[in-house]
């Protein structure tokens, strides 16, 4: 494997918020003009913290959404309804309010150009985020590395990226919804649906799988049942078990 | 610098009986989030075996029969992830290090434990002895299941969990320090939770 060494100190820094736009009923993207911010790579994440008018802090990890070539550092928050932080980051945050960061964080669910690929990103609901920089950033220089996402969320609601996603090479998939009128497809990501939009074991994709728990633990391991090289697969797993 | 005051944000506070017991940074959860760089491995315990190699005289091995057969500990303590999340009073089963590196003589100050799946994580040598880590088996008295590192996992609970290398199949003494997977990925390369040994030069 690889080794991309980070052995910066990683200091708290300032990021005033510049936009919050509504991705679905429970995800919102908010863009941060971060001033200080080193760079990152796609695919890695921010850790935020936010502070109560007596001192009380809080922090979390987030997935970098945007590209790095992009102007603003993005992150797509989902809302827990039980969370302490994210309700918060949904619902309350306006732009012009500040909250800290640092970053980036993770070097190994990463892509670069020098990976090569071809590259197969595997999302559960909100799992796209951090491919969806993964897309941005393969894009943004103009890579000829064959990139494809397959995709899957419960219904068409819980589409994150909808409309730029329809730019790129995306399979989509809909385990709670079959609507009449759907180009997709519907149910989960089965070792059928793995077969048609997977490149074959031959060709050693690189996979990068992110989602809930088990998931990415199905997909995983129907990837390795496949013949797909565990090296060759990595991945991100949020949520409870 | 004093941080800003997010307008608005009250959090949810630990209650005041528990917040002793957790780090800076730290929020308690009663979930099990897993956390890991790729596939989960599935190990038959047919072929799994624990090894002690590096700077011995003599590599020990167990096989998962062996290994079984030495004594073992109940351990109920409080567990510490980097990404944020703390779980309280987690109960496992395990073979103490003290039991395993039990007469053996080393110049080792360092270790590299190394798993199934290609992880690795290095810890100084003290941190393993004296009643401080275990190769656990059993997550509150079930097999531990792969996702979480059966078969068997290295236990380090006075360190973040990363530390706490699932699916290991063994540790490698050294005389110098190497780091690990993600202490080469910018992640401290000790990671005592109570210091917030979050990320280098933290």
């Amino acid at each position: 494997m690889e080794r991309t060494a980070v052995h910066r100190r990683l200091t708290w820094q300032f990021a005033r918020v510049v936009e919050g736009v509504t991705e679905t009923a429970r995800t919102k993207s908010i863009a941060l003009d971060a001033a200080d911010w080193p760079g990152h790579l796609a695919g890695q994440h921010v850790d935020v913290r936010l502070t109560a008018d007596d001192g009380y802090q809080a922090q979390r990890s987030y997935s970098i959404a945007s590209a790095p070539e992009d102007e603003h550092l993005v992150i797509t928050v989902q809302r827990l309804d039980d969370g302490e932080v994210s309700p918060y980051l949904t619902e309350t945050l306006v732009p012009g309010d500040e909250l800290e960061l640092r970053g980036p964080i993770g070097g190994y669910f990463v892509w670069q150009e020098a990976l090569g690929g071809p590259v197969l990103l595997i999302a559960g609901g909100a799992g796209v985020v951090p491919l969806r920089a993964i897309l941005r950033h393969h894009r943004a220089i103009a890579s000829e590395v064959p990139v494809r996402l397959l995709y899957s969320a419960r219904t068409r609601a819980d589409l994150i990226y909808r409309a730029e996603l329809e730019d790129y090479d995306t399979v989509i998939t809909l385990t709670d919804e079959h609507p009449e009128e759907w180009n997709g497809r519907t149910g989960r990501i089965e070792p059928n649906l793995l077969a048609e939009t997977a490149w074959a074991p031959a060709e050693r994709p690189l996979v990068y799988v992110c989602g809930p728990t088990g998931f990415v633990e199905a997909v995983a391991d129907a990837l390795v049942t496949f013949g797909h090289s565990p090296d060759r697969i990595r991945t991100e797993r949020f949520g409870p078990t | 610098m004093t941080p800003p005051v997010s307008r608005g944000f009250r959090g949810r506070r630990t209650d005041e009986s528990l917040s002793r017991r957790v780090p800076p940074g730290q929020y308690v959860t009663p979930d099990f989030p897993v956390l890991s760089a790729g596939p989960t491995p599935h190990q038959p315990v047919g072929s799994w075996s624990f090894e002690i190699r590096g700077e011995l005289d003599e590599p020990r091995s167990w096989t998962w029969e062996q290994f079984n057969a030495l004594p073992s500990e109940r351990i109920t303590v409080d567990i510490h992830c980097v990404t944020k999340w703390s779980k309280l009073d987690t109960s496992w089963r395990g073979v103490s290090l003290d039991t395993l590196l039990d007469n053996v003589v080393t110049r080792a100050e360092h270790v590299l434990a190394f798993c199934d799946g290609g992880y690795t994580t290095n810890l100084p040598l003290d941190d393993l002895r004296d009643g401080k880590a275990w190769i656990v088996h059993e997550y509150e008295g079930e097999p531990l299941e792969p996702e979480h590192g059966g078969p068997a996992r290295l236990f380090v609970p006075h360190l973040y969990f990363w530390k706490s290398a699932k699916w290991v199949r063994g540790i490698e003494l050294r005389e110098d320090d190497t780091p690990g997977f993600w202490e080469s990925y910018g992640y401290h390369n000790y990671g005592d939770p109570w210091k917030e040994q979050r990320y280098t030069g933290d």
